[in-house]
C-alpha cells in the first residue's frame, strides 16, 4: 500500500443554508475514500451535513508575493462598502 | 475439531442464563470484543486517517455493547451493570462468536473480518428493528445506520485491495482465507432463539442475503470466496480460541487490578 497518498482539501457545510467552509486536509487514495476519511476525521462530533473533497493539487492559490498587487489597491476604496445610503425607517431588513 | 455444531456441548460449563439474557449478552459480547480488537489498531493503521476510521467503528460497536450489556444486566436481575459484565466475567462466560476475537493480523485480515461481520450485522439489525422487544428494536434502529457505514468502509477497502496491485490482491485474499473458517459459526442454528420467537433473529435465516452481498463484493474485487475445511465453533456456548484469554487479560486487567477505578 502506497504511503504517499495524494492530499485532499475538505470542505464541510455545518447546516442547511450555510456554505461549505474549509475544515482541513487529509490523505486518501482516491475521492471516494477521501470522502469517507473526511466523514471520520472531520464530522465525528456532528460538525456537518454535507462534505466536499477537492484534490489539493487542483486548487490554484494566490501567492504571497502577489499579496500587495492583489489586495492593497482595495484598501483605500471605502466607497465600495454599502455604507453611504440613508435607509428609510420603514425598511426593516436590508 | 469436527465441523458439527454441538460437538463440544459436553465441555461447556458456563453459567446457565434465561434465554432473553443469554441472547442479549451474546450480541453485546460480539460488539464488545470486536470493539476491543479495532481499538488495537489505533496508532498502527497504514495511515492516520485509517486509525481514526477504525477507532470510530470500534466506538460505534462499544456503544452498542454498552446498551446491550446494560440491558442484559437488567434482564438478568442480579444487579450486574455493564462494567460488571464486561470486566468481571471469565472466558467461559463470554458468548461472542469466535470471529470477533481472532487476532487482527494485517490490515487485509482485519478488513476481511470487518466485511464478513459488518455485513452480518446489517442483516441482523435490519431484522431486529422489528423485534417484539422494544429495547432490542431501539438498539437495532440506532445501530443499523452505524453498521451500514461499517460495511461500506470494509467494502471500499476490499474492492481497492482486491482489485489493486498484485501484492494487495494477494494479501486481501490471504486475509479472507485466514478469517473464513470462523464465518460458518455466525449462521449456525442457535437453540436460544428458538425460545425467543418474535424477539430474536434466527441466524440461519440471514445467510442467503449475506452471501448475496458478499459474492457481489468479492466478484467485483476479483477475489475468491474461500471454502475452508476447518470451522471454528462454540463461541455462543463459551468456547473460545486461544486468542480470547489474552484479549480478556488486556481488556479486564485495569478494572480487576483497581476495582471500581474511574477517570
Amino acid at each position: 500500500m502506497s504511503r504517499d497518498w495524494p492530499l485532499w482539501e475538505v470542505f464541510i457545510r455545518s447546516r442547511r443554508g450555510l456554505s461549505h467552509i474549509h475544515a482541513g486536509s487529509l490523505h486518501a487514495p482516491d475521492a471516494t475514500m477521501a470522502l469517507r476519511n473526511a466523514r471520520d476525521v472531520y464530522t465525528r462530533r456532528q460538525e456537518g451535513v454535507s462534505i466536499w473533497v477537492v484534490p489539493a493539487a487542483s486548487i490554484t492559490a494566490s501567492s504571497p508575493e502577489e499579496k500587495d498587487s492583489f489586495f492593497d489597491p482595495a484598501g483605500d476604496k471605502v466607497y465600495r462598502h454599502p455604507t453611504f445610503y440613508d435607509i428609510p425607517d420603514e425598511v426593516r431588513n436590508l | 475439531m469436527s465441523g458439527e455444531p454441538g460437538t463440544w456441548d459436553g465441555r461447556a460449563d458456563s453459567a446457565t442464563l434465561e434465554p432473553p439474557t443469554e441472547y442479549v449478552l451474546a450480541l453485546a459480547d460480539d460488539a464488545l470484543v470486536l470493539a476491543h480488537r479495532l481499538g488495537e489498531w489505533i496508532a498502527s493503521a497504514p495511515q492516520l486517517e485509517e486509525d481514526v476510521a477504525l477507532a470510530n467503528i470500534g466506538l460505534d460497536l462499544l456503544g452498542q455493547a454498552r446498551s446491550l450489556l446494560t440491558y442484559a444486566g437488567e434482564l438478568e436481575g442480579a444487579g450486574r451493570d455493564e462494567d460488571d459484565l464486561a470486566y468481571l466475567r471469565d472466558e467461559r462466560d463470554f458468548r461472542n462468536l469466535q470471529i470477533v476475537e481472532r487476532p487482527n493480523g494485517d490490515f487485509g485480515s482485519t478488513i476481511a473480518r470487518q466485511l464478513a461481520f459488518s455485513a452480518y450485522q446489517v442483516e441482523l439489525y435490519g431484522r431486529l428493528r422489528s423485534s417484539d422487544d422494544p429495547t432490542l428494536a431501539a438498539v437495532a434502529g440506532k445501530a443499523i445506520k452505524e453498521v451500514a457505514y461499517h460495511r461500506d468502509h470494509a467494502t471500499q477497502w476490499v474492492l481497492r485491495l482486491g482489485d489493486g496491485t498484485e501484492e494487495s490482491h494477494r494479501r486481501m485474499q490471504a486475509g479472507l482465507d485466514e478469517i473464513w473458517p470462523y464465518v460458518a459459526e455466525i449462521f449456525d442454528p442457535w437453540p436460544v432463539v428458538d425460545k425467543l420467537v418474535g424477539v430474536g433473529v434466527d441466524p440461519t435465516t440471514l445467510r442467503d442475503s449475506w452471501s448475496k452481498y458478499l459474492s457481489a463484493v468479492l466478484t467485483e474485487a476479483t477475489l475468491t470466496m474461500p471454502e475452508p475445511t476447518f470451522h471454528g465453533r462454540g463461541g455462543r456456548r463459551g468456547l473460545h480460541t486461544e486468542a480470547m484469554g489474552y484479549l480478556l487479560a488486556e481488556m479486564q486487567h485495569l478494572n480487576r487490578a483497581h476495582p471500581g477505578a474511574t477517570w
